[in-house]
């Protein structure tokens, strides 16, 4: 009799079949986790910290279902040890302990979160609501010259250096030369670059939040999650994304991201002063003939009524510059409103002049997807 | 040659003196990774599916807390074949290998592995490494979301099948087979006619519209995996071929699930008894192993007074001491052979022993409140013996085959206590309709008692 320990890697070494099936199992996962996906984010608080890029969501182990009996009213089994019928093992659990003793690492219970990436999520929100592609404005495709990597020389900045190359030029030598040195300075390779023209591929996203005293933090929060995701809808676009926050009440300032969502203000609201700062930003740093504008408005519909006209002229001008202009109105499904607001107005004008403007309402989580649908979606027909 | 390899030598030639007959054993040294896989997936090599992937994360979290520690691995079969931690100590081993030796020469003899060893022959190991290959070409043909669904289905059905039935089955006979009625008998010719009544009429018979078919199925049929493998309409050859090994593979699970406490127990006494006896360990190696024994067969966790489970090596190792003990060596392994554990608790878990171990029932109550119920020795086999009736899975049968194809299943509720879990049986039939392609109903009764029908 012998007992053998195999003298070459043994099969079982070769790759663990465990492995392999709890990372299919986790593929599974992440597939079930994609199904139920815009649930799963209504609630998720995506932005709050910027430049986290994944999120990540609470899951089960999938269960492989088998037939199984019904809880019996009361369970039996057979133990062994000291005790009297009647003797209490374990006392029964307190009240307001939901989780009770089957919680914690003690009994071997695993929490098992999926990490999901932004940028995947939104390819799948892509899939799954069948959003088509932007299309970017056709005068924005413009040529820009760009540097790119094209050919060799012998000579360049060390950091240029192609090693593989290199050592192939001195093989070559080598094959033919006896007694050959290493590496010669003839055998170096360097990399160059050359300027082409690319196609210019930039977009820049203004987005515009009314924080005028009727903005409530709930409407703020729906406001938020619409942004983020047509953030990142034209991020899958566009090369490079340049955003823009503004908000305003009765005066418009920039903000950046971090302090957007928390600028509160007690004024009237005043919406041309947004529009113009807009206006003033697009055509001062984004030029309209190499950028492709996105406005994105955020609002209760609220104007003064003294604004109407100036707001109309400046969004009129606004909307011709831009490849879509999108105006989300928030808090509108709670509330009974007799008409439509003034800015809703104003929008379905431009709508009505055949601008690439689409106007949707925010009532609850559900919108945000409906919104983000009609947006892209009248996005790539009005095109 | 190594010392283990002295012992192991040893140690099965003082086996063969004390009478056990066994199959040869292969030993060979693994390391924790793949002694893992085998307590996950069973056997060595299975097929891939990624319910093996959760019980594999499983037990590596309770490996890593230390609450499961795999000494060895057998493999009942010709050659048997014994897979040891390579982290075991040298005494551990010398333990190992002679509880190792205990189990070869219970599955060569037990009537129960006897006969599925007889049935589907001494290389399992071999076997279940083949289909996995299948199955993995299987994968490479049809893709790998097919060929999940299959196993889905098979694996979910596992437990499904008849025990008391053959590995290798034929289909239902297609025709009922003609009765031939009986050439009536001088006494029966006597009595046909009561004196003074006219010659009976011949009854009619009806149209003889030949041989009649058999309905499939002629009877409640539990053996679902056979079923679907051979009734399921436009079932690919690889899909059956699925269903057919994952059957192979289960059945040969059920001997070792069916006499789990005789077979642990029988290897413990072995053990024990073979390294009682074994002069030429050196002290310390002995001391070790003996320390490793009764951490084996010990009723409860170190630091507890009582257990909510029994421990199937404790259990069975004392009832084994006490009939050796009461009957002799010869009459043990004469139990040894026929029983399984339903007969081996049953007829030798006596009340003296079962006072002497301590055994009781537990209730669990309302809040998860557990009390000890009572100590009555029916009750306590019962409640041992509960988990281990009908492969552990309720029994559900194929009833009948509709028109449409649809296939319908239904549950003994009335000799299972109970119905099934709903969500759990609706899933499963969601994997089986996958397989079958039409329709598939089950009758259970939901938690009032009232019938229900599930489909998918």
């Amino acid at each position: 009799m012998t007992i053998r320990i195999a003298a070459e890697t043994p099969w079982y070494e070769l790759f663990s079949r465990g492995a392999r099936d709890w990372l299919r199992h986790n593929q599974k996962v992440r597939a079930a986790v994609r199904e139920s996906l815009p649930e799963l984010l209504a609630g998720a608080d995506l932005i709050s910290r910027p430049g986290n890029r994944t999120v990540a969501v609470p899951v089960k182990f999938l269960e492989h279902a088998r037939f199984r009996l019904l809880d019996a009213q009361t369970q039996t089994g057979a133990g062994q040890g000291k005790g009297e019928p009647g003797d209490v093992l374990r006392p029964a659990r307190e009240e307001g302990d939901p989780q009770g003793r089957s919680g914690g690492i003690g009994n071997g219970e695993i929490r098992f979160v999926v990490e999901l990436k932004i940028d995947e999520i939104v390819d799948w929100l892509w899939e799954e609501l069948k959003l088509p592609e932007l299309k970017p404005k056709r005068a924005a495709t413009l040529d820009e010259p760009d540097y790119v990597r094209e050919g060799w020389d012998k000579r360049g900045a060390r950091s240029r250096l192609d090693r593989r190359r290199t050592l192939k030029e001195a093989a070559k030598r080598h094959a033919v030369q006896d007694d050959a040195v290493a590496i010669i300075n003839d055998d170096l390779r360097f990399r160059q670059l050359h300027r082409r023209a690319m196609p210019a591929t930039n977009a820049a996203v203004i987005f515009a939040l009314d924080v005028s005293g009727s903005m409530d933090e709930a409407q703020r929060r729906l406001a938020k999650q619409f942004f983020f995701f047509a953030l990142h809808g034209i991020r899958r676009q566009y090369a490079k994304v340049e955003t823009l926050f503004l908000a305003h009440a009765a005066q418009a300032w920039e903000f950046d991201e971090s302090q957007f969502f928390q600028a509160s203000s007690s004024g009237g609201t005043v919406s041309s002063s947004v529009a113009r700062l807009a206006l003033d930003v697009l055509q001062h740093r984004y030029d309209p003939s190499r950028y492709n504008g996105y406005f994105f408005y955020a609002s209760d519909g609220e104007n003064a009524a003294e604004d109407r006209d100036a707001a109309r002229g400046a969004l009129g001008e606004l909307a011709g510059l831009v490849s879509y202009a999108g105006y989300v109105e928030t808090g509108g499904g709670a509330t009974f409103r007799p008409r439509e607001t003034q800015l809703a107005e104003l929008f379905g004008e431009l709508k009505a002049k055949g601008h690439p403007v689409g106007v949707s309402r925010l009532g609850s989580q559900d919108d945000v997807w409906r919104a983000i649908r009609e947006f892209f979606t009248g996005q790539a027909a009005d095109d | 040659m190594t010392e283990l390899d002295e012992y192991v030598g040893r140690i099965e030639s003082l086996a063969q003196r004390q009478g056990l007959d066994y199959y040869p054993v292969d030993f060979e040294l693994a390391p924790q990774s793949l002694m893992t896989e085998i307590a996950v997936y069973g056997l060595p090599i299975r097929m891939p599916h990624w319910s093996f992937g959760v019980r594999y994360i499983h037990q590596l979290v309770r490996q890593s807390m230390g609450h499961s520690k795999i000494f060895e691995v057998m493999f009942p079969g010709d050659p048997c074949r014994a897979f040891l931690m390579d982290t075991n100590s040298l005494a551990e081993n010398a333990l190992v290998a002679a509880h190792v030796v205990g189990h070869a020469d219970f599955s060569k003899n037990n009537q129960l592995f006897a006969r599925f060893h007889e049935m589907a022959g001494g290389n399992i190991v071999e076997k279940a490494a083949a289909h996995a290959h299948r199955i993995q070409q299987a994968i490479d043909a049809a893709g790998l979301e097919r060929v999940e669904a299959v196993l889905d289905a098979a694996l979910a059905l596992e437990s499904h099948l008849d025990v008391g039935g053959e590995l290798h089955r034929g289909r239902y006979p297609e025709f009922i087979a003609e009765k031939t009625t009986p050439r009536p008998t001088s006494f029966q010719k006597h009595f046909q006619q009561l004196p003074g009544a006219s010659e009976p009429q011949a009854v009619p018979l009806g149209l003889n519209l030949g041989p009649q078919r058999t309905r499939v199925p002629p009877h409640p049929e539990y053996d679902l995996l056979w079923f679907i493998a051979n009734y399921a309409p436009d079932l690919e050859q690889w899909e059956r071929d699925i269903f057919l090994a994952v059957r192979a593979e289960s059945l040969y699970f059920y001997p070792v699930f069916a006499c789990q406490i005789m077979n642990e127990g029988w290897a413990s006494y072995w053990h024990a008894r073979l390294l009682r006896e074994a002069d030429f360990l050196p002290q310390q190696t002995y001391l070790a192993a003996i320390k490793a024994h009764s951490d084996v067969v010990r009723p409860f966790a170190s630091g507890e007074e009582t257990a909510l489970a029994i421990n199937p090596y404790h259990l069975g190792f004392t009832l084994w001491e006490h009939i050796v003990e009461r009957h002799g060596l010869a009459r043990a392994r004469e139990v040894m052979r026929e029983e399984d554990d339903f007969g081996f608790i049953r007829n030798y878990l006596d009340r003296d022993l079962a006072g002497e171990l301590d055994l009781f029932v537990y209730e669990v109550r309302q809040g998860d409140e557990i009390r000890v119920a009572n100590r009555d020795l029916e009750a306590v086999r019962e409640a041992i013996l509960a988990p281990k009736f009908n492969f552990g899975a309720p029994r559900v049968a194929a009833v009948e085959l509709k028109p449409d194809g649809g296939l319908v299943l239904a549950h003994e509720h009335s000799s299972d206590g109970r119905g099934l879990d709903a969500a759990r049986a609706k899933k499963v039939l969601e994997y089986t309709r996958r397989a079958w392609r039409r329709p598939v109903h089950l009758h259970t009764v939901n938690d009032r008692g009232e019938p229900i029908e599930l489909a998918a």
